[in-house]
């Protein structure tokens, strides 16, 4: 594809408590190229978060090195060169959904009148138009994550990292928000780093599938997934995707019992 | 809560120096006063005398106690260090405070409003600091990831998150400003108040015991009213929240 944008080279984490050490990701490199849609997928505690955190500059690795956008992961942060989505909104309460949106670009600076219709266009965009006036606990669960998602993409970054955005959803939300997220990530070309565990999801969402061992996290294998696009709800019912959902299924570890966990709960097709 | 009352005061065949009938405290407030006023006139001098002090030892307290609250909230170093006398101030009785206060301010309206400060500030600092402190690890991250100044994550995320907490503080502190700017007229040499006036009713309760249980009422109705305001502001400022209780 196109220039590499993420690039994690041997990275190691421990997280060190007062119960002992805990390591949480061994050994992981990977590189993402501008415009691809990586997920990462794996049992619960396999590190995955902490990898994308660790891209965000938001956790240190012990070891290893982070660049992004061609810079260290620091750097990109302080230049703001991602945006965030985490498994919660994380929406401020006192602020209302428009008012959210503007945080990014209140924060770097800029204008009013430039916040104020660049938020609007973003909330359109993610259909809660309507919605500008509203606080959080006035909104779905849903419409929450997608201002969280219009929030994100305020400043226009070129990267989105995505940790578990639609975990806390139902099925049909989450199937719905699948979609539009496609939507959105075409019609801003943004390079996309997604944590899931959710096979169908990563499997829709994705050009690649990065899946990850329990822990301490390695990569266990990538799945490279072939479906045309643009995806669609047909799409689902397509063989093809029959297949890479079995491949990807069958990557997770079969010896763990938080895989088999997650086959039978995180899996949603037959 | 009349009925209840007068039912008490039948049912235990109490004596008016005990519990006086509610229309004799009511006729208390129509009585002549020796200097030829009526007493709801006396009274309502006094409360909005007492009332102010309380007003601006409640200001002077929040103040007080916010700047302590943030001062720990940024330093753990600080917070070790102070905290012990914060919390030793709050043991000691108030009215062992209180006349050394007037001793030292003057028996002016100033000294009573640092009394009632002196009750008002810890409850804010202990909420404010504590709501510093209780904010959500992710909306933190979100300002780590945005790479925001750690004065805009003061200013947009910690003090906003912790509103809440400061109301419910201020709710206390604002019954406990009243009590005391009231404690603070009790010392000898205070003129105005309703310190002053509960001193004086207490006096002479074997004669006129209405006349203390009218002052008992009109003080009450000072803290309900400072309560009440509280909560309207919160219900404006921190309408957002879903932990804002009903006023």
């Amino acid at each position: 594809m196109g220039a590499p944008i993420i690039e994690l080279a041997d990275i190691a984490k421990t997280f060190e408590s007062r119960a002992g050490a805990t390591e949480a990701l061994r050994a992981v490199s990977l590189t993402v190229e501008a415009g691809e849609f990586v997920s990462i997928i794996g049992p619960s505690g396999c590190g995955k978060s902490s990898l994308l955190r660790i891209v965000g500059n938001l956790v240190e690795p012990t070891s290893g090195v982070a660049r992004v956008n061609g810079k260290s992961a620091r750097q990109a942060r302080l230049d703001r060169d991602y945006g965030i989505v985490f498994q919660t909104p994380v929406l401020y309460e006192w602020r209302t959904a428009l008012d959210n949106v503007q945080l990014p670009l209140e924060l770097a600076g800029r204008a009013r009148g430039e916040r104020e219709q660049r938020s609007r266009a973003l909330l359109r965009l993610v259909g809660l138009d309507e919605f500008a006036g509203h606080h959080p606990w006035q909104l779905s669960g849903g419409m929450q994550q997608r201002v969280s998602i219009a929030r994100a993409l305020a400043l226009n970054p070129s990267i989105l990292l995505m940790d578990e955005p639609f975990g806390a959803l139902d099925e049909m939300t989450r199937e719905r928000l699948n979609q539009e997220l496609l939507q959105v990530c075409a019609e801003t070309a943004a390079t996309v780093l997604f944590v899931t565990h959710s096979i169908a999801e990563a499997v829709f969402l994705s050009t690649r599938i990065v899946v990850m061992s329990p822990r301490p996290g390695r990569i266990e294998r990538v799945v490279k997934v072939d479906l045309p696009r643009p995806r669609v709800n047909k799409t689902r019912a397509l063989p093809r995707f029959f297949e890479l959902v079995t491949e990807v299924r069958q990557s997770l570890r079969e010896d763990s019992g938080v895989a088999e966990d997650l086959r039978s709960g995180g899996a949603d097709s037959p | 809560m009349a009925v209840l009352w007068e039912a008490v005061k039948m049912l235990f065949a109490l004596p008016s120096y005990q519990l006086p009938h509610l229309h004799e405290i009511a006729a208390d407030f129509f009585r002549e006063g020796a200097g030829g006023e009526r007493w709801w006139w006396i009274m309502a001098q006094n409360a909005g005398y007492t009332a102010l002090e309380s007003l601006i030892g409640f200001a002077l307290g929040g103040v007080t106690g916010l700047v302590l609250a943030v001062t720990f909230a940024q330093s753990r170093w600080l917070e070790r260090g102070l905290l012990p006398y914060v919390v030793a101030s709050q043991t000691v009785p108030i009215l062992a405070i209180a006349p050394m206060v007037v001793v030292w301010l003057g028996t002016s309206w100033f000294s009573k409003a640092v009394i009632a400060a002196y009750l008002t500030f810890f409850p804010v600092t202990v909420n404010m600091s504590r709501g510093l402190r209780a904010v959500d690890p992710d909306a933190l991250a979100l300002m780590r990831a945005l790479s925001a100044s750690s004065r805009q994550i003061f200013f947009k995320l910690r003090f906003p998150a912790s509103l809440p907490y400061l109301f419910t503080a201020l709710r206390i502190s604002a019954t406990a400003s009243v009590i005391g700017a009231i404690v603070g007229e009790l010392p000898v040499g205070s003129r105005f108040g309703m310190g002053v006036v509960i001193v004086n009713a207490a006096q002479y309760y074997n004669w006129r015991p209405a006349n203390l249980w009218a002052a008992i009422l009109v003080s009450a109705v000072i803290g309900i009213v400072f309560y009440r305001a509280v909560a309207v502001v919160e219900r404006r400022v921190v309408g957002w929240s879903r932990v804002v209780p009903a006023v």
